[in-house]
């Protein structure tokens, strides 16, 4: 694995297997996630990139007949344990989806989603953490003026800063993101880009990407996977530029996907 | 493809043998060009008349029923027909008790089985697991979706107006009125939550809410507008039940208003049945019945009016 990586992991993954039904999507990965980097996990479809990630949060529990082997260590504590909470460690990692998914629900009331379900009955405090929040996602020039309208009625681009957004309100410590630029124009693309360099500084960023390019642009470390195997990991520099393994080496320059 | 061309032009093979190429590679332009897309077209064409007269037929249905009954019951309709109990065996008056009567039913049945109703379709569609129970359930509910509405009735007088001693009461009907509507509310429900985007809840479990935060604050007020449309259906068909309250809820005649839900009351649908059948004077009462029967309509399309435009309203504010 990664020998330049300094600090203590923030997730650890040991030797990891994950099934749907009798098919293995996660073949024996481990991985280090080190602590406010953006990590980049890229590879072709089906290699299980979005598996992995979503095993992060235990998402994938959802899956009926889906199961996980190994251990997911979050602050050396594995989340697979039998007495962890999965509601409170969903709340300390949290995630973006592909495609922008906001509530049919104002602005206001998406960002303030994570807060009242946890718990957050201080209306100033929820109003202070809104505001910070999408202060936070780059959101807030364009809809101090309409916190109360629909959050259907933003671009998509801005639907999605608003989903970073309501996934910081609740003040995660690992941010997950499965392609979350994929359904988006350019421009917006870019600013998704920005803050996720920004975000960094607070948090530990793992995103799935399917865009070279992004991988190369936003993180520090990218990891390359092909049917369920981690094949190679490094820092992104390193592993664009001087691939390890010829597999690696086909797949960035795009002779195989 | 000109292979094919030459192959059936230059050596005449019979039309066997043309019929089996058709499908591999040669002679496919002669059917473009002619008869097959002719008789293709007459066969589209005829579908969409035959489908568009489907679709007429149920529209003139409504409107020949609607403008029978209007124009039959309106000479009925007046003030005193609307405000006053009915007098002279019937024969004269108004029809106020069986207004108050299906209001009270039908709007009970609703109390009863929007909640088990709705509880039965977050169940079925977010908890229950595939299985030999779901199936059970499903087919129970099937079932019961299939059931004459004169057993319902039954089944509530031997059930709630017996068994329980509630007695010929609104309780007792609405509860019937109740069952015979969960199979509606359960169905239309269940669509409307499955109709909830899976990104919904995702999105929400991964803010670390719960799976019944999920289902409260998220899957049930994106399924609403869903869900009301089955209220609406199921309210229909409980204010238009004749079997399921007549041994259950309604009497043939009361002059009172209900006092409580433990009252007998008159309905409009089981009024219309006694006017029509019961009375010594039917030929003299047929305005009456006809009447009846429009203020029924009118009714319910009242009560449907008001869950369309609340319906309506929830969907707009959800746009922005």
């Amino acid at each position: 694995m990664g020998s330049s990586m300094k600090t203590s992991p923030k997730i650890s993954v040991r030797s990891l297997d994950f099934f749907y039904g009798g098919v293995k999507a996660i073949d024996a990965v481990s991985l280090d996630f080190p602590v406010q980097r953006v990590t980049a996990l890229i590879g072709p479809s089906g290699c299980g990139k979005s598996t992995l990630l979503r095993c992060l949060n235990r998402m994938n529990d959802l899956i009926l007949y889906s199961r996980a082997e190994g251990e997911v260590l979050l602050d050396n504590e594995n989340i697979y344990d039998a007495g962890v909470d999965v509601v409170s460690l969903r709340r300390r990692v949290g995630m973006v989806f592909q495609k922008p998914n906001p509530f049919p629900k104002t602005i206001f009331e998406n960002v303030a989603y994570g807060l009242r379900v946890n718990g957050y009955r201080d209306r100033r405090l929820v109003e202070e953490k809104v505001v910070q929040s999408l202060h936070q996602a780059a959101l807030w020039d364009e809809v101090k003026d309409r916190l109360h309208d629909s959050a259907l009625g933003l671009s998509g681009g801005q639907q999605q800063r608003l989903c970073i957004a309501r996934a910081l309100a609740v003040e995660p410590e690992v941010v997950l993101m499965d392609e979350p630029a994929s359904a988006l124009d350019p421009i917006a693309t870019q600013k998704i880009e920005d803050l996720i360099s920004q975000l960094k500084e607070a948090y530990t960023i793992i995103i799935v990407t399917h865009n070279m390019q992004q991988a190369a642009r936003v993180s520090d470390i990218t990891a390359f996977f092909y049917l369920g195997k981690l094949v190679e990991v490094g820092e992104t520099d390193n592993l664009f530029t001087r691939p390890k393994l010829k597999q690696t080496e086909d797949y960035i320059t795009g002779r195989f996907g | 493809m000109h292979m094919g061309d030459a192959i059936a032009g230059d050596e005449r093979v019979n039309s066997q043998d043309s019929l089996s190429r058709r499908g591999s590679r040669g002679g496919l332009r002669p059917e473009i060009r002619g008869g097959l897309t002719r008789s293709r077209k007459v066969v589209q064409a005829s579908m969409f008349s035959l489908f568009r007269v489907a679709a007429v037929i149920n529209g003139v249905a409504l409107l020949i029923i609607v403008a029978f009954v209007f124009g039959k019951g309106f000479r009925a309709i007046n003030w005193t027909f609307l405000t006053q109990p009915p007098m002279d065996s019937m024969t004269a008056g108004g029809i106020l008790p069986c207004i108050i009567g299906t209001l009270c039913l039908s709007l009970g049945a609703i109390a009863v089985a929007l909640p088990i109703g709705v509880a039965s379709a977050v169940y079925l569609c977010e908890y229950a697991r595939p299985g030999r129970l779901l199936r059970m359930i499903r087919l129970a509910i099937n079932n019961l979706a299939g059931v004459p509405s004169v057993v319902f009735g039954l089944f509530g007088l031997a059930f709630f107006v017996i068994y329980l001693e509630m007695g010929i009461s609104i309780l007792a009907g609405s509860l019937t009125l109740g069952v015979l509507t969960l199979p509606v509310i359960i169905g239309s429900a269940e669509e409307a939550m499955r109709a909830v985007p899976n990104t919904y809840r995702e999105a929400s479990l991964g803010l670390g809410a719960t799976k019944w935060q999920t289902i409260y604050r998220v899957v049930l007020p994106a399924a609403l507008p869903g869900i009301l449309t089955g209220a609406i259906l199921g309210l229909s068909r409980a204010a238009g039940e004749t079997a399921p309250i007549m041994f259950t809820a309604a009497v043939f005649f009361t002059p009172s208003l209900p006092k409580s839900i433990f009252d007998e009351i008159m309905a409009l649908p089981y009024h219309v049945y006694v006017l029509a059948t019961a009375g010594t004077e039917i030929e003299k009462t047929r305005h009456l019945q006809y009447g009846t029967a429009l203020v029924l309509i009118v009714l319910v399309l009242g009560l449907n009016l008001v869950a369309i435009v609340y319906r309506a309203h929830l969907r707009r504010k959800r746009m922005g």
